[in-house]
């Protein structure tokens, strides 16, 4: 089966993002940039259900030349080629979404695979608006019942569980008050949470195998697609400091802070 | 006409959740900024006991839609529903709270009507036509202030934010709306449903919240006797729902939930940016912690640098005594 990935350029989630005095956008200056969390996790189901059932796994970035850095580490990984859309400037999930169909049209994929958020716009829209485009089931926050310390993840199994006929996947979703399971017809849109699986390291003879890999360019206009956000940021802030708070010695002082001070309990 | 359309949601019980409540409050907020009615959806077998139920919150009128596909949701057969009430009443603001299915439906509703969307809004600023929706990114490191510039806007809001709606005032019209044929041909078929069933409060609605994090090395008998004799919920941090230790719907942070009770008490926790994403809005924040470097601390009202699992019973005493 052929399974399409994504890999977005974020910044790394360890960062400490502050915000310009101005409010125009964050300070870039001393920040790593990695694959959203997610998307590695996307990449990861991607290449154990290529695993099981043969086939290939195409990853897909969107962004200036520096996402090659994020394509390269999921080839590193083991996806097979990359697919680079060649653009600058403001993304917002409309853009991301109408860029990534005109991919799948030309890919064809069995299954997009996508992280359910970037860690930057925490917006967790683009897999949805992907979907219904495409007029495509969606399996959002694609979660497992068995733990990260599981069997089952040591063995690398996929969660995603191929119907025989290939005409349909389970899918496990993360939902409010406990996991809802329901059957996707193929071709798809995945969305992965967080306890889909643990994404592997890339191997160094996989580091040296992803340079060779192919990363095929394609542009907005190449795509017929015209990329200008309709989310538009107006202004950021930092968010407003909780003030300085005390260390107490002991349970009972904690306890009468609690009752008489904060009159919580 | 501009009208404001806000999403209702039932449990898997059939009834109302509590967010819903939340999300009208806002709605109620929008509709006064622009100058519009509002409007709610209610998609169920048989929605009239939910209409019921929403009839003396504060909207103009409550539009039921039918449909036994709608036993199980699943998007696929909520949005076509969605989207063609939205567009037969002309609203050109549609929301839901960012509950999970608030989450996974208004986008796709959103790629119906071809609107923009903004997720997990905090609060609506400017007035009319000038309407701006203030929303955190990166982990809540980042509050924007932003724009859709699409006709139809699409949103979720973030039901701690918003304090629930009160009944009194007219009682709503309802409407029965006829769903499109689409609803009943959804690719996605509904299969289980497997509960983490709680006698303790929703995480969510909890006004006391008792967290655990590493520090517990798993065993959450402390926290959940904690919990129980303070009537709290039970939250955990990402560490220890990754180990299995506790249910994944314990989760409290940036992709987990997010939870601003009058009371947070977080033992064994370090205090991940993005485990603070999900609570620093809580009114009070206890931290324990052996660590007395613990980032937990910085945003903590009360810290004490102690073992949890000395801590946890003595306070369970101290309250129990006060009682």
């Amino acid at each position: 089966m052929k399974i399409l990935v994504t890999a977005k350029r974020v910044e790394d989630p360890e960062s400490k993002i502050k915000v310009k005095t101005d409010g125009s956008g964050i300070v870039q200056e001393g920040l790593k940039y990695k694959i959203n969390p997610f998307d590695e996790i996307a990449v990861e189901e991607g290449l154990r259900l290529a695993a099981k059932h043969g086939g290939e796994v195409v990853v897909v970035s969107i962004g200036p030349k520096e996402v090659q850095e994020q394509l390269r580490h999921a080839l590193a990984m083991g996806a097979t080629k990359a697919v680079w859309v060649n653009h600058a400037g403001a993304l917002d999930p409309m853009s991301a979404a109408a860029l990534l169909k005109g991919v799948i049209e030309r890919e064809k994929p069995d299954l997009a695979i996508l992280g359910k958020q970037s860690i930057d716009d925490d917006q967790s829209q683009t897999g949805q608006y992907l979907a219904e485009w495409l007029g495509w089931s969606q399996g959002t926050f694609a979660s497992k019942v068995e733990s990260l310390e599981s069997d089952a993840e040591k063995a690398k199994t996929p969660a995603i569980q191929i119907a025989a006929d290939g005409k349909s996947a389970q899918v496990v979703r993360e939902v409010d008050n406990g996991l809802a399971t329901v059957s996707v017809k193929l071709p798809a849109v995945v969305t992965t949470d967080l306890r889909l699986n643990l994404p592997r390291y890339a191997s160094l003879p996989g580091i040296m195998k992803a340079k060779s890999k192919p990363i095929e360019e394609l542009t907005p206009a190449a795509l017929g697609v015209d990329a200008t956000p309709q989310v538009e940021v107006v202004k950021m802030s930092a968010p407003p400091p909780r003030k300085a708070g005390i260390k107490v010695g002991d349970v009972q002082e904690l306890f009468t802070k609690l009752k008489n001070e904060a009159k919580v309990i | 006409m501009s009208t404001v359309l806000i999403v209702a949601e039932a449990q898997p019980d059939g009834q109302l959740r509590k967010a819903t409540l939340n999300a009208v409050a806002a709605g109620k907020d929008l509709a006064q900024k622009v100058g519009a009615p509002l409007h709610l959806a209610v998609l169920a077998q048989d929605p009239a006991k939910l209409a019921e139920t929403l009839k003396p919150y504060g909207a103009a009128v409550i539009h039921t839609v039918a449909s036994p596909a709608f036993a199980h949701y699943v998007a696929e057969s909520f949005a076509p529903a969605v989207a063609a009430l939205a567009a037969s009443i002309g609203a050109d603001f549609v929301g839901a709270a960012a509950t999970a299915q608030g989450r996974d439906l208004l986008p796709r509703v959103a790629a119906k009507l071809k609107a923009a969307m903004a997720s997990e809004v905090t609060a609506f600023g400017g007035s009319g036509t000038d309407i701006t929706f203030t929303r955190p990114m990166w982990a809540g490191s980042v509050i924007a202030e932003v724009k859709l510039m699409t006709p139809v806007k699409a949103f979720t809001v973030r039901a701690t934010e918003f304090s629930a709606a009160e009944p009194g005032g007219a009682p709503a019209e309802v409407k029965a709306f006829q769903p499109p044929a689409e609803v009943a041909s959804s690719p996605t078929q509904f299969v289980s449903f497997n509960e983490v069933k709680s006698a303790r409060p929703e995480l969510t609605e909890a006004s006391i919240v008792v967290s655990g994090g590493r520090g517990t090395k798993g065993d959450f008998k402390e926290i959940e006797a904690l919990a129980d004799e303070l009537g709290a919920a039970v939250g955990a941090s990402r560490a220890v729902c990754d180990a299995g230790w506790v249910p994944n719907d314990y989760q409290v942070g940036q992709t987990g939930k997010v939870v601003a009770p009058k009371l947070y008490i977080a033992a064994g926790i370090s205090g991940a940016i993005q485990h603070l994403a999900g609570m620093k809005g809580s009114k009070t924040i206890v931290a324990i912690n052996k660590d007395p470097e613990a980032p937990i601390f910085q945003v903590a009202d009360y810290g004490i640098v102690a073992d949890l699992f000395k801590v946890l019973p003595e306070l369970r005493a101290a309250i129990h005594a006060a009682k």
